[in-house]
């Protein structure tokens, strides 16, 4: 388990974008030069403060996309009716500065001591702190064996695929596409039900270590159905975002 | 040194005329109800469910669902701020003020840690759930609250960021120390006050 974090205050610092990756048509990867930057544990995320011309300011959270140790990144999906992720998305460009702060966060973590095995299951933009869960695995030459369950809604809207395609090792890497599937999808198709779970969730009595990310009724559905499959709640970190 | 501008950002969620002394610096007005919790959500049965005020391992008093749903309840029409940057105004709740409960035992604590199925905690000061400030609430939008709201109640305490506001509530430590909750252990600010954007530890 993670202990409390002991630490003095946040404080916002200025950053410099390195790079701005394309992962889908409505998401990007941003890398950050952060001189300060205290270093994270693989789920956590940070606060990002822009300011416009007239002095106004918005700030943001965003989860890591990076391995502790790793530079600082944040991958950001462009909600149309968003303030702050349209500009991150289409405007940022390497070069340009923004102020953040963090690392925040101590419970949905996870650190190679906290074993497992381990369940991860994303729906959309979700993966972000399981992908750095993964990389961080992968960095420490961890042996914890991991699944991942990745829910979107086309396969042109999964997030780091060939990143992910490319887990070996113990981490065994499933798909489902909710809203259309392209001639010859071998994955899974529908939404993460429990019938799905039951599938590919490690069997309750193996006392898995469990990370759920994803819009609200998504986390809501899979962390239901996990419960109902004989999962300790207590092993079940949820994050969350999105309206009702 | 000034902040760097952002060239290109441009706002158009400033708050509507009338909001702005509504809404807490950092925070934007959202439409629908967020959700944020660590972990699956819990359904206690009614026939289960307690809400208990407890000091030192001792149950003080303690009321099943129908005697907590016979204490007199208020409707309280208030605005409410998450940590997460989304504030939501006018949200309407029905609940007992927490004023009735702690009016029911004898203490001089100055310090409560509400706790909840699933093992959540949160450290409040008495004087902030106290004087009409606080409800354990039942009824939100007139319908019972929802379970991934914090049904079947909930505390609310309307001028603190929301995370105080502890989903499934069962009950009341009374603490003569402050005792750092759930999210407290985790970095987030003892205290909370959105209108001091006391988010984290140190704020």
């Amino acid at each position: 388990m993670a202990t409390a974090a002991v630490r003095g205050r946040l404080i916002w610092q200025t950053a410099t974008v390195t790079s701005v990756t394309t992962e889908t048509d409505a998401v990007r990867t941003i890398g950050l030069d952060v001189p300060d930057w205290p270093g994270h544990q693989a789920g956590q995320h940070l606060d990002v403060r822009l300011t416009a011309e007239d002095g106004y300011t918005a700030e943001r959270s965003y989860s890591i996309a990076t391995a502790a140790g790793e530079p600082v990144a944040i991958t950001v999906e462009r909600l149309d009716d968003g303030e702050v992720s349209p500009y991150l998305t289409e405007e940022l460009r390497a070069g340009d500065q923004l102020e953040l702060r963090g690392p925040i966060g101590g419970w949905f973590v996870w650190d190679t001591s906290d074993g497992g095995p381990l369940l991860l299951v994303a729906g959309g933009s979700g993966i972000v702190p399981l992908r750095a869960i993964l990389r961080h695995r992968q960095r420490t030459g961890s042996d914890v064996p991991a699944r991942l369950l990745y829910s979107s809604r086309t396969l042109a809207d999964v997030i780091y695929h060939s990143e992910l395609d490319q887990c070996r090792d113990g981490v065994e890497v499933s798909y489902t596409l909710t809203r259309s599937q392209p001639p010859g999808w071998t994955g899974y198709s529908g939404r993460a039900d429990a019938a799905l779970l039951g599938k590919i969730a490690w069997p309750a009595s193996q006392h898995p270590l469990t990370f759920v990310c994803g819009p609200t009724s998504f986390v809501e559905a899979v962390a239901g159905s996990l419960v109902a499959l004989g999962y300790p709640a207590g092993r079940v970190k949820t994050e969350r975002f999105g309206g009702t | 040194m000034s902040p760097p501008v952002s060239r290109g950002f441009r706002h158009f969620r400033r708050p509507a005329a009338g909001e702005q002394d509504r809404v807490p610096p950092g925070q934007y007005v959202a439409k629908g109800f967020p959700v944020l919790s660590a972990g699956p959500t819990p359904h206690t049965p009614l026939p289960e469910w307690t809400f208990s005020i407890r000091r030192a391992g001792e149950t003080l008093k303690a009321w099943t669902w129908d005697e907590f749903q016979a204490l007199p309840a208020q409707d309280v029409t208030v605005d409410i701020h998450c940590v997460t940057r989304w504030t939501k105004l006018d949200t309407m709740w029905r609940g007992v003020p927490v004023d009735t409960l702690l009016g029911q035992v004898e203490h001089d604590a100055p310090y409560v840690l509400a706790f909840s199925d699933g093992g959540y905690t949160t450290n409040l000061p008495v004087q902030d759930v106290t004087s009409g400030q606080a409800w354990v609430a039942f009824g939100y939008d007139g319908q019972p609250l929802a379970a991934e709201h914090g049904g079947p109640a909930r505390l609310l305490v309307p001028h603190l960021y929301f995370w105080k506001s502890a989903k499934w509530v069962r009950g009341l430590e009374l603490l003569d120390h402050n005792q750092p909750g759930f999210w407290e252990n985790y970095g987030y600010h003892i205290y909370g006050d959105p209108w001091r954007q006391q988010r984290y530890a140190g704020d």
